[in-house]
């Protein structure tokens, strides 16, 4: 932990939060003219973009396309200047393909891939800057895309991280909070029905400890659908003011 | 070769069992397949076999420069390889989606757990640190290779010794195994994946899936544990909605099944150890001589056969002997006689006993074979034949 006090004796985190509060949402749907759904999300200092085209014919192998529901492609990306460190390939190492398979895994469970048979999905995200939770912040970003694209889903797909620091759950963690090497916890949750996309943890936890974990990921979870929820309703008040001119 | 998938049929009656709660290999639904560890000759070499899966974990160090953000910290590495040897699914020079998962979860699982002290690794501070290269081959793949992959590397890892070292000033002088004993690495913990299947929508659940289950399962847990009940990784995949209740659940279960496990591997360890000490045979040398190298070698079934004889008895003592047929020999041409193969059959035609058709059929076209090569009192062959399995099954 480098010695760094994570939570402070009067329960305030590195950057002032409380152990629950979330860093500061923002979004806006419909960035790219081109694409068919877009968004930019910022949680905190984590920036993201996702792009969605489809649903489309299959592209490049024939092979590739299933016969009852929509296949869904999924890159993730980083730019090489998102990082502290200068990074030399934003995508094509492990880390960014275990990613996007997992974004392609929580998408395929939320989409109602069925509706689309013999079709594709894309969605393409990118990490403009990195500052922990960025599988969240992809997840959040790549959900306000689909929506933006009018693809039919279960729910809104919210991800959150959470970490445990003497005892006390934390809700979405900062890159320091996150690179100390304590546990974190993403959960990619459907609000409504509570039901887990993705659920992934690093590092140790005893196992009397999940079950709050879990239940402050889930909150927090929930907090942002409420976020995500107002982000759509403003966009398409302001889409439909626009179009009634 | 992409992999062979699985007939409607085939998938229907697995799904279907699976909800009687029957599995094909007539295990319960959290029970584990037979694990079996054997250490080479070498330190830190390790085969796993997870029922028909095998992995084999090879453990080797080396001395390099650290990284600059750690200097004091030694490298772990791992590399888990499919060779097409193991299924033909498997493709040599693809990253495969499954590669990229099970290299970066074997990472996450052993890496980010730190389970090894990697300080201790440290030889002189930003200037040479031991790497710790874990590579894991699958040999065989029947499912589930997470969970064997986890078992080989950490069993490995408990087992490998590096070389010891010595340094004056800035010389470092590494020695040889016959100069001084090499040193154990510190293993602070051992976590072990179990893998939960799901089917149906998350509706059944099932530990260890073998390959077939593998195919028509809709999503997979991961949870990595160690016997300290400590979590040190999990992940989902498959894309279906699990319930919080059922992680929680899962992870209970994964604490019973990995204190199971690290029994076995610690036992495994103890008796690699004693036997090295007694300077017996160890590791692939002792397995070579029990003929279990090869696929072909046959497991016990677990069935119940201690009335076999009984039965055996019984059904024959009340079936009616079989009619006797003389074999005939038949001239197809001058100079050549036939018995038996190649005869138009006649069993058909004259059987008349309707009862228990199937049996006599069986028994009379075995002995129609028989008697191509002896000509002998068939029924008492039968007997002595019966008499034998059940015997050598039974002791």
């Amino acid at each position: 932990m480098a010695g760094l006090e994570l939570l402070s004796d009067q329960g305030y985190r590195l950057d002032g939060r409380k152990a629950t509060e979330l860093r500061k949402l923002q979004a806006r749907m419909g960035v790219f003219g081109q694409a068919d759904g877009s968004a930019y999300m910022e949680q905190g200092n984590t920036k993201a973009l996702a792009v969605v085209y489809g649903p489309h014919e299959v592209r490049g192998s024939r092979s590739k396309s299933l016969h009852d529901r929509a296949v869904i492609n999924c890159q993730y990306s980083m730019a090489t200047f998102s990082t502290a460190e200068r990074k030399r390939r934003p995508h094509g190492d492990r880390k960014s393909s275990e990613m996007s398979l997992h974004l392609k895994q929580t998408f395929e469970a939320a989409v109602l891939t069925q509706l689309y048979p013999r079709s594709q999905i894309d969605i393409y995200v990118k990490i403009l800057q990195s500052d922990g939770g960025n599988y969240s912040a992809c997840v959040n970003a790549a959900t306000l895309a689909l929506v933006d694209a009018g693809i039919p889903m279960r729910d809104y797909v919210c991800a959150c991280t959470a970490g445990f620091v003497e005892d006390t759950p934390l809700a979405d963690l900062c890159h320091a909070e996150e690179s100390g090497g304590g546990t974190t916890l993403s959960l990619a949750l459907l609000p409504r029905s509570e039901s887990i996309a993705l659920v992934q943890m690093d590092a140790r936890l005893h196992q009397d400890h999940l079950p709050a974990l879990m239940e402050a990921a889930t909150v927090a979870c929930k907090g942002l659908s409420k976020v995500l929820d107002d982000v759509v309703r403003q966009h398409l008040q302001e889409v439909s003011v626009q179009t009634r001119e | 070769m992409r992999e062979t998938p699985l007939s409607n049929c085939e998938r229907d009656f697995l799904l279907k069992s699976i909800e009687a709660k029957k599995r094909l290999d007539g295990r319960q639904t959290y029970d584990y397949r037979n694990i079996k560890i054997t250490f080479g000759t070498d330190y830190g070499c390790c085969t796993v076999c997870l029922g028909k899966t095998r992995v084999l974990a090879q453990v080797s160090c080396e001395l390099v420069p650290p990284k600059d953000a750690r200097p004091t910290e030694g490298l772990m590495f791992f590399n888990l390889e499919l060779s097409p040897m193991a299924s033909p699914g498997f493709q040599s020079n693809r990253q495969s989606e499954l590669l990229v998962t099970l290299n970066r979860q074997l990472e996450r699982c052993l890496r980010n757990s730190r389970c090894i002290d990697t300080e201790s690794l440290c030889v002189i501070s930003g200037e040479k640190v031991w790497q710790i290269r874990v590579d894991v081959h699958v040999l065989n793949h029947d499912g589930n290779l997470m969970d064997a992959a986890s078992v080989a590397a950490i069993s490995a890892l408990s087992h490998f010794k590096r070389p010891e070292v010595a340094i004056q000033g800035r010389d470092v002088t590494v020695f040889s195994p016959e100069e001084r004993d090499p040193v154990p690495l510190s293993v602070y913990h051992m976590p072990i994946c179990v893998s939960f299947a799901f089917f149906q929508q998350g509706t059944y659940l099932l530990v260890d899936p073998c390959e077939k289950e593998e195919q028509v399962m809709d999503g997979l847990l991961v949870i990595a544990m160690n016997k300290h009940r400590e979590i040190c990784f999990i992940q989902s995949s498959g894309g279906i909605m699990l319930l919080k209740d059922q992680v929680l659940r899962c992870s209970k279960i994964a604490s019973v099944k990995v204190s199971e496990i690290t029994e076995l591997i610690s036992k495994a360890l103890e008796n690699d150890k004693r036997v090295r000490k007694e300077g017996g045979k160890f590791g692939f040398a002792e397995s070579v001589a029990k003929e279990r190298i090869t696929v072909l070698t046959r497991e016990e079934a677990p069935l119940e056969m201690t009335d076999v004889q009984a039965t055996a008895d019984e059904i024959i003592s009340k079936a009616d002997a079989p009619p006797e047929v003389v074999p005939s020999p038949v001239i197809v041409a001058t100079g050549t006689g036939q018995v038996g193969e190649g005869l138009q059959s006649t069993w058909g035609l004259e059987d008349d006993d309707d009862e228990e058709e199937e049996m006599s059929d069986l028994t009379e076209r075995e002995k129609k074979k028989d008697e191509v090569m002896v000509i002998s009192d068939s029924e008492e062959e039968e007997v002595v034949i019966l008499n034998q399995a059940g015997q050598s099954k039974c002791s």
